[in-house]
């Protein structure tokens, strides 16, 4: 073997660096979006929401290609000669008319809008406040955590479509509102689970050591304990948005939630009560939008736990909070 | 034990006052708002706000009316009082007396529906993990969980009510109906199967998941081991061994379940016409009709804080570990 065949070998493969195509360091982040990937529930689940946004993003555009107006009602040639809503496919109109002669799909790509706008800014504010009290009930303990966890708790067991009602009731209703009652009667959700990792985090070594470098009680919560929470926190986000949405429906079904002529699915399907069943496509578009929605999101989320942690298979099964309003 | 019922009772008793009390703040002493004004409605006169206010005491100092509010919530009788309501001059107490029935009503026959269907569905499914039948009750749970209550109503409702009867098939009764029990238990069952079945497969749904987790948890503990080595056959070892301490999980979330649900299931009530309390609620806040609000809320807090109580006292009774802590 001469000298220069060993250096060749020696540049061809120095034992630190693995040839193209062998171990690669790959981020959490990248592993769980590998997993994902392989996981065809989960690419359903992201196609129909991806298609849920793009039709909330257009709904303008699908405005003004149609013609129809998503508020301004359209009796002349949006209903028959007994001012019925008309079925789908007939006079320009793919999905139907309301009972006021508007365009169905103009308004349920309209009502996404508000769905997916409710269920992730209610979502957003609910998983702050959940993990900021979470951190502070689980961290500090004490008198602190005895009253955070009864406040969670109590939130948690109350019949929370009443008071949502009576909150709406008193102050009128309106968009705003809607997202903050809802985010109020799901902060607990997350602000208990928080609540627990934290208590079981602040015992490690790692939270010691920081406290012995002189790190202060916030860095120690926000810096080193929050970085080891995060998978737990995203996959109850990922399961609050369809409740969020659920809530919001809900809500606007009894009049309570978003105000017409603004559509909303729940709104929609509201006004569809009051037409009756023999215009059947008021009620399924609506209902189809709503479920598909919701079930991409809880498929979605479902999915996201199992790739964040393929081991813990059934580590938030049955801790979930209960999103049926009876 | 006597001590541990009594802390909950004083804790259930402080979280009715916390609710008494924001309800009052909610309604009569938002700041910059005037509740005679409210309750006048649109045609306001002099008169008609000074003669509320003093049917209401609204003239009176906030801790006065605070006072008087409260007052007459104290469980006596002969001074137990929910006020009179705004639209039809009944006593509140009769209102929610007539409503009562049709939530306990509800409450029962669904409670038994998803009981039965929500725990066998999470046995089938923690029996045998990643088999066919888990994969079914995955399903079955996550369209459960992604079905707002009102949707499944109005499917129902379409489906069994309404093509049915287009067809010539009226097995089904149309929204509205309700008969009592006493007058013919029969004709109750029937009116009520659509409004059971809406409540009970939404429900089922959280305790299906709740049953798998619980059980399979459980099923992995040494003593199902010895059980099972001590020759016992599969059925007595799921049944008797296993489910019978994964029940406690269950327990707590039923007792939730069913006080919301005599508290009112506003929805179900409001898509099926059945006159209870979540129907009433939904009606008197339209109306802005406060003292049916109040009283409603109130009873419904009730419930819960009830039901919470009594679950903690059954959970004593089952896991002594509980009474310790």
């Amino acid at each position: 073997m001469s000298l220069s065949t060993v250096q060749v070998a020696s540049n061809q493969a120095p034992p630190q660096e693995p040839a193209v195509g062998g171990i690669e360091g790959r981020s959490p982040l990248r592993l769980v979006l590998a997993r994902l990937r392989t996981d065809r529930v989960a690419l359903a689940s992201v196609a129909v929401i991806v298609f849920v946004v793009a039709l909330a993003f257009v709904a303008p555009l699908i405005e003004s290609i149609t013609g129809h107006s998503a508020t301004i009602t359209n009796v002349d040639t949006g209903t028959d000669a007994n001012g019925q809503p008309l079925p789908p496919g007939t006079g320009g109109f793919i999905l139907g008319t309301d009972n006021l002669g508007r365009d169905i799909l103009v308004r349920i790509a309209y009502g996404a809008r508000i769905s997916l706008l409710v269920g992730v800014l209610a979502t957003a504010i609910a998983t702050i406040v959940g993990v900021v009290v979470g951190l502070f009930a689980g961290y500090f303990g004490g008198w602190l955590d005895s009253i955070l966890a009864r406040i969670m708790d109590v939130v948690l067991s109350f019949p929370y479509v009443l008071f949502a009602i009576v909150l709406v009731s008193v102050f009128g209703s309106s968009l705003p509102l809607t997202i903050l009652v809802i985010a109020f009667f799901s902060f607990a959700a997350i602000g208990r689970i928080v609540r627990g990792q934290a208590l079981s985090q602040r015992e490690k070594e790692y939270v010691e050591a920081a406290q012995s470098l002189g790190a202060g009680n916030l860095r120690i919560m926000f810096v080193d304990i929050l970085p080891n929470l995060v998978a737990p926190v995203i996959v109850l986000a990922t399961l609050l948005i369809p409740s969020a949405i659920i809530f919001e429906a809900t809500l606007s079904f009894l009049g309570l939630g978003v105000q017409p002529p603004t559509a909303s699915w729940g709104n929609m399907l509201s006004d569809a009560e009051g037409v009756g069943f023999q215009a059947w496509w008021f009620y399924i578009f609506p209902m189809l939008f709503l479920l598909a929605t919701t079930l991409a999101f809880n498929l979605l989320g479902d999915a996201v736990r199992d790739a964040l942690d393929p081991r813990t298979e059934r580590i938030f099964a049955g801790r979930r909070k209960k999103k049926k309003p009876a | 034990m006597t001590r541990f019922l009594i802390r909950r009772i004083v804790m259930g008793l402080i979280t009715l006052w916390v609710i008494i009390t924001l309800v009052f703040v909610l309604y009569y002493a938002r700041p910059g708002v005037d509740p005679a004004r409210e309750l006048a409605g649109r045609a306001v006169t002099p008169a008609l706000l000074a003669n509320l206010n003093k049917e209401y005491g609204f003239d009176q100092p906030v801790i006065v009316q605070y006072w008087h509010y409260v007052e007459r919530l104290v469980p006596i009788p002969g001074q137990f009082n929910l006020g009179i309501s705004n639209t039809n001059r009944l006593p509140v107490t009769t209102i929610i007396a007539q409503a009562v029935p049709i939530d306990i009503s509800l409450a029962v026959g669904s409670a038994i529906i998803w009981m039965i269907l929500g725990i066998s569905v999470g046995v089938l499914a923690a029996r045998r993990p990643r088999s066919l039948w888990d994969r079914g009750a995955t399903v079955f749970v996550l369209t459960g969980v992604s079905m707002p209550t009102f949707i499944l109503g109005l499917l129902l409702l379409y489906v069994f009510y309404y093509l049915l009867t287009i067809h010539g098939v009226a097995i089904f009764p149309k929204p509205g109906s309700w008969t009592p029990f006493t007058q013919n238990p029969l004709e109750w069952a029937h009116d009520l199967i659509l409004p059971w079945i809406t409540l009970a497969l939404i429900t089922a749904a959280t305790y299906s998941r709740l049953t798998r987790s619980t059980l399979l948890e459980t099923l992995g503990e040494d003593y199902i081991r010895t059980a099972r080595a001590k020759g016992l056959s599969e059925r007595r070892v799921v049944y008797r061994h296993a489910l019978r301490s994964s029940l406690t999980p269950i327990l707590t979330q039923f007792g939730i379940d069913l006080a919301t649900v005599l508290g009112g299931a506003i929805i179900t009530e409001s898509i099926f016409g059945l006159p209870g309390l979540g129907l009433a609620v939904v009606q008197a806040i339209q109306v802005q009709n406060l003292p049916v609000v109040i009283g409603i809320v109130l009873v419904a807090s009730f419930f819960v804080v009830a039901a919470n109580i009594v679950v903690d006292a059954l959970y004593a009774v089952l896991d002594p570990r509980v009474r310790v802590s």
